[in-house]
């Protein structure tokens, strides 16, 4: 699979004309309700000026992208029905389909693709998408000329799934507050289905787009998005029927129960772009952790494959290092940080803490993000008295609230703790604010909380984010990973164990690189 | 006093203690460690510096907490009660969307608790040391005992698989037809089990309460004079017992609305009934200040509304507050 992607995504990258691979979908019949379940509560519907799966989910169908990604990473036509990029990677020129309508009639044109990618570049948090953007020619209604200050090969996959959705300038272009606008909690795209409905914390309805671009799509008639209080009575739900399609189902006992289910399919495709993964953060201005060889010997001290087997059922797989297996720029060949007590406590009697009377070296504070029980809280329970093994002395640190862990973590106030983050397809938008020294801003949460600070891992970094070259770019990141996996300003533990439960009636359910964050306009009922 | 000098008054000192609730309540809830901005950066995945200084300006959080309360009473006083932080939309939208959910449920759980309550009371007042009133009181002690949200667990447990004949979670199938009938019928469906988890802790309350009462009454003195002229035992116990027996069951659910729409918070939390409650709990998590002064707003507004209509519903029960009054 990696191999298939790497090769695709060299292919693509590349410079030259493409847009002709047509979407490899089963040929589904017209009608039907899909009800997807959903314990994320969405503040709005409009991705352009909100991140986050719970508005992705809705958005991707409401708003249409430039293009879309298909399962091997590869860039498909969407709303440009081909694209160029140029030799030296730094103009992208997307050719639009003329066809395409927003939902109240009006025509898509460059001039919508300019104010989206402005609105993108201003309002989103995910600011390194389209930092490097310097102009947009519109002089063609039906051509956008994307031009950047530097190559820019992570723009592809920021035109897709939720990252750039082509939002109307004359609805959205009226002077309003973008992230406020009115017309956040009633969109207008042009996406395969039409907002409808929508009762905050409740549910999100969906209706067919009749005059979509794609001719013949999309099969079904309507979505339903509706919100459950917890993943166990969202899993039950699922169970009994009542819900069709439950996308981002990570509790591992409802995988478990609801693999049993012969009516069900529960997969684990379609989150490779999303790259979930839970790790341990170490603060690095801490005065004991500052020290490499001690946040070796913690990531030596216990035992990832217990946690992924005994705590997650086998339903997680391992984590090695930044990017998330399912990338095509994962680096398999690092240190792998496999139990090893004895190395561990030679490790930190080399760095000074020798075992005091009661057998402890040092206190460290652990804290982890409050609901997410499987992947945080109990991991935190096994680290406190696995890492006494080693005579380092862990006070658990509970938040009653999101709130309250995000204030201590971005605030820098924190020893060590378990943390949530994703990869979102290319390193540039989710992989690099971990690791780069500029981004160290404190009271900014996923931003570089650990303070970790490596010259030549800057140095490499950026360098990736310029290449043109797939395989150049894959070896960047390959000698950038090696560096920040020794010196483990994080032990990486696992990726989220992601699954979508469906429905064995639907056909062509959304199993590409962005499972159900892109556009369910080939989803039918068989 | 005329009527409607008693709802002046009220209506006066209900108007000081919204004012002191708000204030009150805007104050803890800033206590609380933690920061909406961070909250909405949260969701989105990450923010810069500028992005959460940018949701702090444009929510006011950059201003000291006094400058915030005055704009926020200032608003409040003209009936404008803020834009949610969490939810993009005007708190007064988001409550009153959600409002009659929660009225529906709590006056169902507590017209059923009176009800039935009183009844079973009735019941086993008959018979004191009969079997009846011996099963009233130990469902009435369990029924009392049992935390609200524990009774609406094992409930869930037991509707969603043993006996999967009430929906355990929503208030409505937006999935079914949406003509008013089809709907009607659903939401009373819905209502089935979070209403008797709410009114089965009062139910038991009152239960206790008018058995009590009813035993007190028929040994009083005019009860043996209506049986003494002959009055046949239904009339001696709904016109004569009941009557006198039910001031107090009266007087306690007034005061209980409170309680009730706190206990509703736990009960819409578990079933996901989709009413202030959930809200509250959500916008509490998300430190979506607005939204839950908004909510406390409303609540501590149905609460006085509450208590104002108990006096008058007790004035008509009680000929001598009537008098007195």
């Amino acid at each position: 699979m990696r191999k298939i992607g790497v090769m695709a995504l060299a292919a693509t990258l590349l410079a030259g004309t493409f847009g002709i691979t047509p979407l490899k979908a089963e040929q589904g019949k017209p009608g039907g309700t899909l009800v997807m379940g959903t314990t994320q509560k969405a503040r709005h519907l409009n991705p352009a000026v909100q991140s986050g799966i719970a508005t992705a989910v809705p958005g991707t169908q409401i708003f249409a992208t430039p293009l879309r990604i298909d399962e091997n990473w590869q860039p498909q036509p969407y709303l440009a029905e081909s694209w160029n990029v140029s030799q030296d990677g730094r103009s992208i020129t997307l050719n639009l389909r003329k066809n395409a309508r927003f939902h109240d009639g009006e025509p898509i044109t460059s001039e919508d693709v300019k104010f989206s990618i402005e609105t993108v570049k201003t309002n989103h948090p995910f600011k390194s998408m389209f930092e490097p953007v310097e102009n947009v020619d519109t002089s063609d209604p039906h051509i956008a000329i994307i031009t950047f200050s530097k190559s820019h090969p992570a723009a592809l996959l920021a035109m897709s799934s939720a990252l750039l959705p082509i939002i109307p300038k004359h609805v959205y272009g009226d002077g309003q507050d973008l992230k406020s606008h009115p017309m956040n909690n009633a969109p207008v795209g042009s996406g395969p289905f039409k907002f409808k409905e929508f009762k905050p914390g409740e549910y999100i309805i969906l209706e067919k787009n009749s005059d979509y671009f794609l001719e013949g799509r999309p099969y079904l008639d309507k979505i339903i998005i509706k919100n459950y209080k917890d993943t166990t009575s969202l899993a039950l739900a699922t169970d009994k029927g009542e819900v069709t399609m439950f996308p981002f189902l990570s509790s591992t006992k409802d995988i478990r129960r609801l693999k049993k289910n012969d009516d069900l399919v529960v997969t684990s495709k379609g989150y490779e772009a999303v790259g979930p993964m839970n790790w341990l953060a170490f603060n690095t201005n801490n005065e004991i952790l500052k020290n490499e060889k001690v946040r070796q010997a913690i990531a030596y001290g216990f035992d990832r494959n217990f946690i992924t087997n005994a705590l997650h059922g086998g339903q997680s797989t391992a984590a090695t290092g930044p990017v998330a297996p399912g990338s095509p720029f994962y680096a398999a060949d690092v240190e792998k940080f496999e139990l090893d007590i004895e190395k561990a406590n030679k490790l930190l009697d080399e760095a000074g803490y020798k075992p005091g009377e009661d057998g402890m070296r040092f206190k460290l504070k652990l804290d982890y993000i409050p609901g997410a029980a499987e992947m945080q809280k109990s991991v935190a329970e096994y680290l406190k008295p696995q890492l006494k093994k080693i005579g380092v002395d862990v006070e658990l640190r509970a938040s009653p609230d999101f709130p309250t862990w995000a204030k201590r973590v971005g605030g820098h106030d924190f020893d060590m703790s378990l943390d949530i983050v994703f990869n979102w397809g290319d390193p540039v938008i989710g992989v690099h604010r971990t690791y780069s020294c500029e981004n160290i801003r404190k009271g900014v949460i996923w931003s570089n909380t650990q303070s970790y600070c490596n010259g030549k891992v800057d140095g490499l970094l950026k360098l990736a984010a310029e290449e043109q070259d797939t395989d150049k770019r894959i070896a960047l990141y390959q000698e950038a990973q090696e560096i920040i996996v020794s010196e483990a300003p994080l032990a990486f533990i696992n990726t989220l164990p992601y699954h979508t439960a469906y429905s064995k009636k639907l056909g062509n359910p959304p199993l590409t690189v962005w499972g159900a964050m892109s556009p369910l306009d080939e989803v039918y009922f068989k | 006093m005329s009527i409607l000098l008693v709802i002046f008054r009220r209506l006066v000192h209900a108007f000081l203690l919204i004012l002191a609730v708000l204030v009150l309540n805007f104050l803890l809830i800033h206590i609380a460690p933690g920061d909406p901005a961070e909250v909405i950066a949260g969701e989105m995945g990450g923010a810069t510096e500028e992005m959460l200084a940018q949701i702090r300006t444009a929510y006011g959080l950059d201003q000291p907490v006094i400058v915030q309360l005055g704009t926020y009473l200032g608003k409040a006083l003209q009936g404008d009660l803020g834009q949610s932080f969490f939810y993009n939309a005007p708190v007064l939208e988001l409550v009153s969307g959600r409002i009659g959910a929660t009225i529906l449920l709590v006056m169902t759980a507590l017209l059923f608790a009176i009800f039935v309550g009183t009844l079973l009371g009735v019941i086993a007042s008959h018979k004191p040391k009969g079997i009846v009133s011996g099963l009233v009181t130990l469902v009435s002690v369990i029924g009392y005992s049992a935390p609200i949200f524990w009774t609406g667990m094992m409930l869930v447990i037991l509707f969603a698989w043993s006996i999967p004949i009430f929906p355990i979670s929503g208030m409505y199938d937006i999935t079914k037809g949406d003509d008013l009938w089809t709907r009607a019928l659903d939401i009373l469906h819905h209502l089935v089990l979070p209403a008797l988890t709410l009114g089965i802790v009062y139910l038991a309350q009152y239960a206790r309460l008018s058995r009590a009462s009813m035993l007190e009454i028929l040994g009083s003195d005019y009860i043996r004079t209506a049986r003494a002229k002959g009055a046949s035992e239904i009339s001696v116990y709904g016109r004569h017992a009941l009557r006198n027996a039910i001031l107090p069951v009266v007087t306690i659910a007034g005061l209980q609305f409170g309680s009730v729409v706190s206990g509703a918070v736990l009960v819409e939390t578990v079933f996901s009934w989709p009413g202030l409650g959930t809200l509250a709990f959500d916008s509490i998590l998300a430190r979506d200040y607005p939204t839950v002064l908004g909510i406390l707003f409303f609540s501590s507004l149905l609460v006085i509304v509450a208590n104002l209509l108990t006096d008058l519903v007790y004035r008509l029960v009680d000929p001598r507050i009537r008098m007195e009054g």
